[in-house]
Order: structure tokens, then sequence, then C-alpha cells
């Protein structure tokens, strides 16, 4: 069976990355499956993890009364879920749920928090690729508002 | 360019909304209508007006039928949606340009398709799909993205295309039953595995969502020049001659539909001409 280190390369988000350093991030990780149906993370409950999806597809959800889980957004194999580790209060936002048999690799966010403070460089480094995680995902969440494929542009997309 | 009498054969719904038709000649004069993926008709709802459909059916030799997928907005397509099986529709065609197959030979196509957009882009399938082999196209792979998995076109088709061929779905919305990607179509586009250097791309839907599909392919590194999009605008005689359709030095109905990216980028930036 593989490394979680050797996992680590094969995901593309800590591709390029020194291998002392994926090796130094190994040891925050270890390998998980979930069944469809299975939470990978609950909303408000502790962010205590960052997933990096090996594969399978999850479900980015968020529940809402009288109407059930809505969801946002779906992951599959080479993607990630999960930064809410990062920033107090280290909770998540949002439900993550297995559609069908998900393989991932899970990071504790603690420990990965306490190596990016004792290595700065390989702080900023997971923080820049975070950012471009998130600003991709921003990017595809106003483009879900524009609504392209409606008759006519909403009025005012986002305005809350 | 006088109409043509055609008569709807078959008319099916595609979701509330939009709907494909089969017209097949009036009376006895059976004439072929042999037009190339990417093509359109000027369709006649008598009494009310023409609009440019584009053809969404295969594109055989020799055949007197053709298909139309139509979406119901204003008056016309209003017009042709209350036509029944057997009614009559005025029809003058084939027109335009059609896909440039030739530029994808011995290279990957990329399809990608928005809502309505796969209409235009089902006879390349279809063609794809009928290459005998060695296929002169060796890989090729559908992106379709749709509002919601009711609102996708030709939902059976996709399912028997995707034990054929690459088929990846997404919609902006869906409930817990659909089980595939719920996302815009551009993150499968950002992620798939596929030559940049070695590929071609033929877009179709709504103008944001090809542009925001051009920058994901452009940040992927696919030239400008092996991108196409099919442009609509609204149309009056469609052979070249009103300026209706003027689009910077091109006239739609004659120079396109279908573009080369790198040819008409600067016109596709303009926000109001
Ligand atoms: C080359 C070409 C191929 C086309 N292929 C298809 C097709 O396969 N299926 C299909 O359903 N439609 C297609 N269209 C679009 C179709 O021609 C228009 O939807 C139609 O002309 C609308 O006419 P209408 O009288 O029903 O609506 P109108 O009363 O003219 O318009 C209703 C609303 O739709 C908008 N609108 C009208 N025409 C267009 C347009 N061309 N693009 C964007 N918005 C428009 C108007 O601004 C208005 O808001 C194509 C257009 C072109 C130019
Ligand atoms: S529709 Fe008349 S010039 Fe194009």
């Amino acid at each position: 069976m593989k490394t979680i280190a050797e996992r680590l390369q094969e995901h593309g988000f800590f591709q390029g990355l020194p291998r002392e350093q994926q090796n130094f991030i190994a040891g925050c990780g270890e390998n998980s499956v979930f069944q469809s149906g299975d939470y990978l993370a609950r909303e408000g409950e502790p962010a205590d993890y960052f997933f990096l999806i090996r594969s399978g597809r999850v479900a980015v959800e968020t529940f809402v009364p009288n109407h059930g889980a809505l969801c946002l957004q779906t992951l599959e194999g080479g993607d990630i879920f999960g930064w809410s580790w990062l920033f107090p209060p280290y909770e998540w936002t949002f439900d993550a749920r297995a559609q069908d048999t998900v393989h991932a690799i899970r990071l504790n966010g603690k420990c990965l928090r306490e190596k990016c403070e004792a290595e700065p460089a390989l702080g900023f480094e997971l923080l820049k690729r975070f950012a471009r995680i998130t600003t991709a995902r921003l990017k595809e969440a106003r483009i879900q508002l524009l609504d392209l494929y409606g008759d006519r542009p909403p009025a005012n997309p986002g305005a809350t | 360019m006088i109409p043509r009498i055609y008569r709807i054969e078959r008319r099916t719904e595609e979701y509330p909304g939009a709907f494909t038709v089969h017209l097949a000649p009036n009376g006895e004069d059976v004439v072929s209508h042999d037009f190339s993926p990417g093509q359109f008709n000027m369709l006649y709802a008598f009494g009310a007006g023409e609009v440019a459909i584009s053809m969404s059916g295969q594109a055989l030799p020799g055949r007197s039928h053709t298909v139309h997928t139509i979406r119901t907005r204003g008056m016309v397509t209003s017009a042709l949606a209350r036509l029944r099986e057997g009614e009559e529709i005025g029809v003058r065609g084939p027109f335009g340009s059609g896909w440039p197959l030739a530029e994808a030979a011995n290279k990957e196509l990329l399809v990608i398709a928005g809502g309505l957009g796969l209409a235009p882009l089902r006879p390349v399938i279809y063609h794809l799909l009928n290459q005998s082999k060695p296929r002169p196209i060796p890989r090729f792979r559908l992106f379709y993205g749709a509002r919601r998995p009711e609102e996708m076109l030709y939902r059976s088709e996709l399912e028997a295309w995707n034990r054929e061929m690459e088929v990846q779905l997404s919609v902006d919305h869906a409930d817990p039953s659909w089980h595939g990607n719920i996302g815009v179509i551009t993150k499968p586009v950002s992620s798939a595995d596929f030559d940049p250097k070695g590929c071609v791309a033929f877009l179709c839907g709504p103008e944001a969502m090809m542009r925001f599909s051009i920058q994901v392919l452009m940040e992927r590194g696919v030239s400008p020049a092996d991108i196409y999009i099919s442009m609509e605008r609204n149309m009056k005689c469609g052979t070249g001659l009103c300026g209706h359709c003027q689009w910077g030095p091109n006239f739609i109905c004659k120079n396109g539909p279908v573009f080369r990216y790198s040819d008409v980028r600067n016109w596709l930036g303009i926000r109001a001409l």
C-alpha cells in the first residue's frame, strides 16, 4: 500500500512541493474512506480536518429548514475540501456528504497549522495554493449566480 | 429566397419551454436538405415571422428531413411552439458556416455546450460517433452544462453517448435525486485531462458562458486559434443582404455563425454594437 507521502505527491494540491515538505506534511495525514451518505463535515461542528479527495464525489450542502439539504457544489477526485481549520472559530460552514464511496486523505488542521507556523516558507506556499483554489471557487460561485442559462440574467445577482 | 413548405412530422417536448420538431417537405416535391453541422435554417411561422434556428439532427447526405430544437422566447418562437404535428412551417436554408471539423483531424475535440447550445452541436456528436475507423478525429468528449437536470436537452441520448464517448455533465442547481456534478461547466473543463496543444474546442451556449469557458481553455494553454464559437444575433434575411446581423466586420449569417475565436476576440469584448 502507498504511503501518505506518496499519495500526497499524486494529488494536484501538493504537486511540485519539495519532497521533504511533502514528507513533513504527511505526518499530519491519514487515509479515510466514506460510504455513500456519510458526512465528511457538518455545518457548525469543529473544523479539525482538511480533505484531499482522491476519488468519489462529495456534495457541499447547506440545510434549508422546510426544504432539506441544498447542494451548492460537488467535488471529486483531485479536489480539496475544507479551509475552515485555517481561521477561527475553526468551524465548518457547510455540510460535506459523500455521494458514493469516497477515498480521501484527511489532514489534521491543527497539526498543519503548527507546521505552517514552524516553517513560514511552507505556510506561505500552502496559503498561495489555498488562495488559488478559493479564488477559483469564488469565480465559479459568481458564475452560478449569473444564472447563465436562464431567459435573462437576474436583476441583481448576488445582492443580499 | 422563398421558403419551402415543410410539415411537422414529429414534435417532442424537451422540457417546458423547449421542444424539438422533425420537419419533412410537404407534398410530392421531395428535396434533399444537405447541411453541415453548425448551419441553420430560417423557420417561418406563418403570420408571425421568421427566426434563425440551427439544425440539430443528423447531417446525412440526400436526406430531406430537418430537425430543430427551439426554445420559446418571444413572438415567433411562441408561434412555432403552438404548432402541432401535421401543421406547416416555412423553411429557408441551410445558411452559414459549419463547425470546422477538418481542423480537428488527428487532434482531440472538446465539445463544450451550455443550455440550448447543445442543439447546434448535436450534429457534430452524431458525426463523431458515426466516423468510420480509424477515426479522423480520434478523441472527443462532451462537456455539457445546464441550469437544472430537467433542463438538459436529449437526456436519453446523453446516456447513450456516455457509453460511447466521455460525457461530462454539470448543472447549476439540482435536488438530491441528481447524482452528477453540481457547479459550473468551466470546472470540469479546467480539471479535464487533455493536451492543450493537441486539441480543438467547439463552444456553443450563452455568450457569457462561452467567455468564461474560453478563459479556462486559455488558462490551460489552448491557443485562441484552436477555439471556435457559435454566435447568435437577431436575423432577417439570413443571406448577408440586409445587414441586420452585422457584428464588427462580419455578418453572422454569412461569415458565421461559427467563428474562430482568434479572429473575433476583439469584437466579443465590445459591450454594445
Ligand atoms: C445562427 C443562429 C442559430 C440559432 N439557433 C437556435 C436554435 O437552435 N434554437 C433556438 O431556440 N434558438 C436559436 N437561435 C435563437 C433564435 O433565433 C431566437 O431565439 C429567436 O430569433 C427569438 O425570436 P422570437 O420572435 O421568439 O423572440 P423575440 O421577440 O425576437 O425576442 C424575445 C427575447 O429574446 C431575445 N432574443 C431574440 N433573439 C435572440 C438571439 N438570437 N440571441 C439572444 N437573445 C435573443 C430578445 O432580446 C428578447 O429578449 C439561433 C439564432 C441564431 C442567430
Ligand atoms: S440577417 Fe441579413 S445580413 Fe445577416
